[in-house]
């Protein structure tokens, strides 16, 4: 269960932030975009070998006292960012990586859209659905 | 009506404030109290301004209607709609849907509930708000019939479906004004339709409301659950028998016959072969000139793109054409795809037509093709109504649900390109991502292109790389691997033109040295010559190819038919090189005989003058 779920375009730019509704949300806009440096820092190191070769899922990109943050790349070098409180110690690798694979999928769903030009920001209530399946349910 | 009298007097009752009699039947109680729940939540007393404005707009009643409306039920004069007011205005526009003047006394008559158009469907709230009900002034009513209530819930729900589509009628101004590009009949014929709806509009729900009373009387108290279960089945029934009576136009998401036609020479105008389908640019070209809202037509493809493939076979173009023209008239759309637009529903529903209209006869394989297609959207439809039902119900994509979706969207591709896979393919496919279907539906459309670039309809073309235009930013060897893996099994590869450009080089260069006439018309018959044992070798694929069973693994086939295409590659290279071999061989020749020629004209000149003198 995320709290927060970025999807950035190959120029760095948002396509899509969602967080979980708290007083706070600058705070995640924030550690997305520092992590995005992280990121980059990632796809270079494994940059020398054929793009094929390097895998999409980046890991755990760094954590905090408070939560951890997550990262995926495209092949097309879209982003996917994901920010997950620490306490919720029940979240495995995999379900991350199942995560990300669920984004990815709806990703390439969007794409498929003749109507959505790719660079806009994402607008469409099939993609909204499943990331609200993904944050954690505050009630 | 046993009941409703005691429960009328127990509303009226219950509701006699400000010293306004208010008759409420069961049904009408409980539909306007949930109205009242959703305009408001149950805490407060008074119910939004905004919501209960977005309500009266909804019911379709022209603006000064409305605010008739809201001065006679007293809220101007209070200030706010509280309980009493907003019941009090709901009668009232159900009378003026039903033609009566805004006036107190109207509301006293028995009338039909009020019709709103686009009320979101929340199944969840309708179970909680009977129970929260506010005020103490219905508590008498509601804890006496509560049970009913309960039950009365999920006729409530099959009522619902059916109230929208009738109101828009109650305005017909307002939506041929938006009618862009649907012709003049298709309007004509709506329209014509929805007037014959209207009459029967208020005795239908009349019909039914008597019908819930009825029996509901005879066994409150006993075993309402069973009662409740006949009573569904019942109005079920009558509801089908009514379906099929009204031409199918309760349900403003239904096809009917006449937009059917339409849609499908739409189709047509796009794309000739009616079982192939649309690519996403010319779809989009075509859905853009109807002047909706880029936002609006992207939540379109997505309700109907089902296999979120970017291309649109002839079901899934019929659902986004009709809610495209569901959109114009006013209807909101829905968050997920009705079941009657489903497209197996609407393969389903037009398979038989479709049969005898096929354009590609000559496919041997279009028929067992066919076939399988029948019995695929046969076991689809069971499985996707399944499907189809959760998600109506569940707006909110649980995983399962989308996993599901996700399995039958895998299978649904299936249908369409049935021609080319087999059921090995299906399996497999379904347990990987959507890449691959995704490029499957690419490589096959781009297959198609260059068939019909192909000699005879039964032998694929012999340059199937032709189609590389649109997968400009794909990765090329891929798309060939999945490619061929995936489309290629029932497809016809490419003939591998074996020996015959060989021999015939080297016929080219012994002839090439007499440069005279007889050795250009030699050179002409071996280039026809090519051709020829192209054919030939094209000819006998094709025998031998129904005999290759579509059963054979696919991975097999793939490999060899990589192979093939890679020597096919390398022949057409070949033959290439050859003919521009020939080419500047040719050249040679026309430079040989410029030079004869002139040295010839010299030796008319020299001698010229001889004769001269």
């Amino acid at each position: 269960m995320a709290v927060c779920i970025a999807v950035i375009a190959k120029e760095n730019y948002p396509l899509y932030i969602r967080s979980v509704p708290t007083e706070n949300e600058l705070k995640f806009h924030y550690t997305v975009h520092t992590s995005l440096d992280v990121v980059d820092e990632k796809i270079s190191a494994m940059g020398k070998a054929l793009v094929d070769q390097r895998e999409l899922y980046l890991g755990l990109l760094y954590p905090t006292e408070d939560y951890k943050v997550y990262g995926y790349v495209t092949n097309s070098k879209v982003k996917f960012v994901m920010v997950v409180d620490s306490s919720n110690t029940a979240l495995r690798d995999n379900e991350i990586r199942s995560m990300f694979r669920k984004l990815h999928n709806s990703y390439t769903d969007i794409m498929c859209n003749p109507f959505y030009n790719p660079g806009d920001r994402i607008n469409s209530r099939a993609f909204d659905n499943m990331v609200n399946s993904m944050m954690m349910q505050v009630c | 009506m046993e009941q409703g009298p005691a429960g009328v007097s127990a509303a009226a009752a219950a509701a006699s404030t400000g010293g306004l009699l208010l008759p409420l039947s069961e049904s009408e109680q409980q539909r306007y109290s949930e109205l009242f729940s959703r305009c408001c939540p149950p805490p407060e007393a008074a119910a939004g301004g905004s919501s209960v404005g977005e309500l009266f707009r909804a019911s379709q009643l022209p603006p000064d209607t409305l605010h008739q409306i809201t001065e006679v039920c007293g809220a101007k004069r209070v200030g706010y709609f509280g309980p009493t007011q907003f019941y009090i205005a709901l009668k009232l526009i159900a009378a003026a849907q039903s033609g009566f003047p805004v006036r107190i006394e109207s509301i006293k008559n028995e009338l039909p509930l009020p019709q709103f158009v686009a009320l979101k469907n929340d199944s969840d709230v309708r179970y909680g708000t009977p129970a929260e009900l506010h005020g103490v002034k219905f508590q008498v009513p509601h804890t006496s019939l509560e049970k009913n209530s309960y039950k009365r819930t999920d006729e409530g729900d099959k009522q619902e479906p059916k109230s929208p589509p009738m109101s828009p009628i109650c305005s017909p101004p307002a939506s041929p004004s938006t009618y862009q590009r649907v012709p003049l009949s298709y309007g004509y014929g709506k329209s014509r339709s929805g007037l014959e709806q209207q009459h029967g509009a208020p005795y239908e729900v009349r019909h039914t409301t008597h019908q819930q009373d009825g029996p509901l009387s005879g066994n409150y108290g006993a075993k309402p659950a069973l009662a409740c279960s006949t009573l569904n089945r019942s109005l079920s029934g009558e509801r089908e028998q009514q379906d099929s009576n009204a031409h199918y136009s309760d349900d403003p998401w239904r096809i009917t016959e006449e937009q059917r036609d339409y849609y499908i020479n739409q189709f047509r105008s796009l794309q000739p072969d009616l079982n192939s389908f649309i690519s996403g640019s010319v779809a989009k070209n075509f859905f853009t000139k109807s002047k909706l809202p880029i936002p609006e037509l992207s939540h379109i493809w997505e309700l109907s793109d089902v296999d979120c493939d970017g291309a649109l076979t002839l079901p899934e173009f019929c659902a986004a054409f009709h809610l495209v023209v569901a959109r114009k008239n006013g209807y909101q759309l829905p968050e997920t795809l009705p079941e009657t637009l489903v497209p197996e529903y609407l393969q389903a529903a037009s398979l038989k037509p479709m049969r005898d209209c096929t354009l590609f006869d000559s496919y041997s394989e279009s028929l067992p093709g066919g076939q399988q297609t029948r019995d695929f959207s046969r076991t689809e439809k069971t499985s996707a109504e399944e499907v189809s039902d959760s998600s109506a119900l569940l707006k909110d994509g649980k995983k399962d649900d989308k996993q599901a979706l996700k399995v039958s969207t895998d299978l649904k591709t299936i249908p369409k390109e049935f021609q080319h896979l087999t059921v090995k393919t299906a399996a497999q496919e379904s347990n990987t991502l959507k890449a691959r279907p995704r490029s499957r539906s690419y490589s096959s459309t781009s297959i198609e292109d260059a068939m019909k670039k192909g000699e005879e309809p039964p032998t694929p073309p012999p340059r199937p790389q032709k189609s590389h235009s649109r997968a400009s930013s794909l990765d090329l060897n891929k798309i060939f691997q999945q490619n061929a893996q995936a489309v290629r099994s029932g497809w016809l590869p490419p003939p591998p033109p074996a020996l015959p450009p060989r021999p015939s080089l080297s016929q080219e260069v012994v002839i090439a040295q007499p440069p005279s006439k007889p050795a250009r018309r030699k050179l002409r018959t071996e280039t026809q010559g090519l051709e020829t044992p192209e054919l030939s070798p094209t000819i006998n694929v094709t025998s031998s190819l129904p005999a290759v069973k579509p059963h054979l693994p696919v991975q097999k086939q793939s490999s060899k038919q990589k192979r093939a295409i890679q020597t096919a590659i390398r022949k057409n290279k070949e033959a290439n090189a050859v003919l521009a071999r020939l080419n500047s061989e040719l050249q040679q020749q026309l430079k040989e005989v410029h030079k004869e020629r002139i040295a010839l004209e010299t030796q008319l000149e020299q001698l010229r003058p001889v004769t001269v003198l």
